[in-house]
């Protein structure tokens, strides 16, 4: 599976990608903190559907790493066009059967594609943190934002589990990508129809129908992200929602091991 | 240890209710460059692809190197393929793309260079593979199935696209490789090249094979032919007939008469139309090429 991983890393390295997918993380990052800072006096709203996160609630130790949670859900969908199309593009251009033939184990490409994935994820996650929270020293300077307790260790632990929690809640939203990537074998399909059920269709019926918001797994993956809402549980939104992305996993898993390979 | 490379026994493959391979039988000696020739959606890359595990059998059982095509693991590590055409990343240059496969199949990296300069692409490794022309993509395939230094080569149209020094550089390269122990599985449409390099055929025919064994054994079985070319146009059919009534089927093929015959029925035919009055430009006693064989065996042309 080792095998699989570093030769995976050597496309995912690719400047094309890598840095493609890094000024996108850095833009997402840069613009939800610099909203969330410099629209802190505005009565229309600094944070995620118009809600307001007042300069009281930034001066706390986990004030720190909230520009970095918000700027989560946008870093999932990132990840999700990441994931998807490194799985498609093995169909489109007819790779998969150079790989299969060099790596017969199906389901060792696919765990290691998976955890190649991962570990780009991880340098993701950790450079929109890395931007996130230094973004927040400087615009909370800016905006009269006290910094005083974002030393503590309180606030240390919180972005600790910020972190691990924007992290699972963006592996969450490429194994998605990754499940689309398989079963429509291109990444222009997988991409657009996870683009538009996590920000559009998912939106919308939560909108009409509430109750579906627990069984969404995008909107899950964003509780996740937050640590839980007054609404829905940390560890409800986590089993649910990988519950849901392990089951259709091993569906796209056992397809991948059984279908031929005819392209 | 088996002295067979490759060793098929009533392969199938079916889609739905269309039979893609039937019922195949062949072997291809160690050693040996095979030649696996047939028309377009004869079942040569379903076959190539069930050799390569791929895509499974629907019926019918194979082994490669020894070992059972259900279990391609055992196997594969000792095989170079290269499967209808050249597949890579376009945003990679030549150089990485061989990389990734050198370490998905745990090879050693450092022979990436070397595999690029003996297709001719050591300058060019390090362009990214959008920008290679047809003929560098195919050579880019070659080098990825030389990779594991293989036992067994399998390329599927290995010369499309190459211009004809390309064409001789890959014959040069099959025969050394074969030189040094591999055995080749090769298929192709430019047959007098097949001819030329392969000791052996498979030949399939609606995914069947309509024959497997040795080339030289396939050409002799072949008749040979008298081409008689007459002076006059006009006298094409006159010829053609006198053929016939000489006991010999005949066929007009462009501005000649093809006669199937021994080369010592030419001066007979030549006998025979002078004294009907015909005069010919050129009469030539010609072997069956592989080309020809194929044409009259696949119903083709």
């Amino acid at each position: 599976m080792f095998k699989v991983i570093w030769a995976e890393l050597v496309k995912l390295r690719r400047p094309s990608l890598s840095v493609s997918t890094f000024a996108a993380v850095s833009f997402i990052t840069g613009l939800v903190t610099s909203l969330l800072y410099l629209l802190v006096d505005s009565p229309s709203g600094n944070a995620r559907e118009g809600t307001r996160i007042s300069r009281e609630v930034l001066q706390l130790p986990s004030g720190l790493s909230l520009s970095f949670s918000n700027a989560a859900g946008l870093l999932g969908i990132v990840a999700l066009c990441v994931f998807a199309a490194q799985t498609a593009q093995e169909y489109t251009y007819g790779t998969l059967r150079n790989l299969l033939v060099r790596q017969p184990s199906r389901m060792k490409i696919l765990v290691g594609k998976l955890a190649s994935m991962k570990l780009f994820a991880i340098v993701m996650v950790t450079l929109s943190a890395i931007l996130g929270f230094t973004l927040s020293y400087v615009l909370a300077g800016v905006k009269d934002v006290s910094t005083a307790a974002w030393g503590t260790s309180d606030a240390r632990a919180d972005a600790l589990r910020t972190f691990i929690n924007v992290l699972i809640s963006t592996v969450g939203f490429g194994i998605f990508g990754m499940i689309l990537g398989l079963l429509f074998r291109s990444p222009i399909s997988a991409i657009s129809i996870g683009v538009i059920w996590n920000l559009i269709i998912e939106g919308l019926l939560s909108v009409f129908i509430e109750k579906l918001t627990k069984f969404f797994p995008g909107q899950l993956l964003s509780v996740v992200a937050q640590g839980g809402t007054k609404d829905i549980s940390y560890s409800y939104a986590l089993i649910t929602s990988y519950g849901i992305l392990l089951t259709g996993l091993v569906i796209v898993a056992i397809l991948f091991k059984r279908r031929d390979v005819s392209n | 240890m088996s002295n067979t490379a490759i060793d098929v026994r009533d392969l199938s493959k079916k889609y739905g209710d269309r039979l893609a391979v039937s019922h195949a039988n062949f072997a291809v000696p160690m050693g040996s460059i095979c030649g696996f020739v047939g028309p377009n959606g004869s079942g040569k890359t379903t076959t190539i692809r069930m050799l390569l595990g791929l895509i499974s059998p629907t019926t019918g059982d194979g082994h490669v190197l020894g070992e059972d095509i259900s279990a391609p693991e055992k196997y594969l590590p000792r095989v170079g393929a290269m499967i209808e055409g050249p597949a890579f990343y376009p945003a990679l240059t030549g150089k990485q793309n061989l990389v990734v496969l050198a370490k998905l199949g745990g090879f050693d990296v450092d022979t990436v260079q070397g595999l690029l300069e003996k297709v001719g692409l050591g300058d060019r490794g390090d362009s990214k593979y959008k920008t290679y022309s047809l003929g560098m993509k195919q050579r880019l395939g070659i080098a990825a199935a030389l990779l594991p230094k293989p036992k067994l080569l399998v390329l599927d149209e290995p010369t499309n696209g190459l211009d004809p020094a390309g064409i001789q550089e890959v014959r040069a390269l099959l025969r050394q490789l074969a030189d040094d122990g591999s055995t080749i599985f090769v298929s192709s449409h430019l047959l007098s090249e097949l001819e030329m390099i392969c000791d052996h055929l498979v030949m399939l025919r609606e995914g069947k094979v309509i024959f497997t064994g040795k080339t030289s054994d396939l050409l002799a079985a072949q008749q040979p032919v008298v081409i008689a070319k007459p002076e006059h146009m006009k006298d094409l059919n006159k010829l053609a007939e006198i053929a016939k009534s000489l006991g010999h089927q005949s066929t007009i093929l462009d501005d000649a008469v093809h006669v199937k015959g021994e080369k010592d029925f030419a001066a007979e035919l030549n006998k025979a139309a002078f004294a009907a009055g015909i005069t010919l430009a050129s009469l030539a006693p010609i072997q069956a090429s592989l080309e020809e064989t194929f044409f009259e065996m696949t119903g083709e042309k």
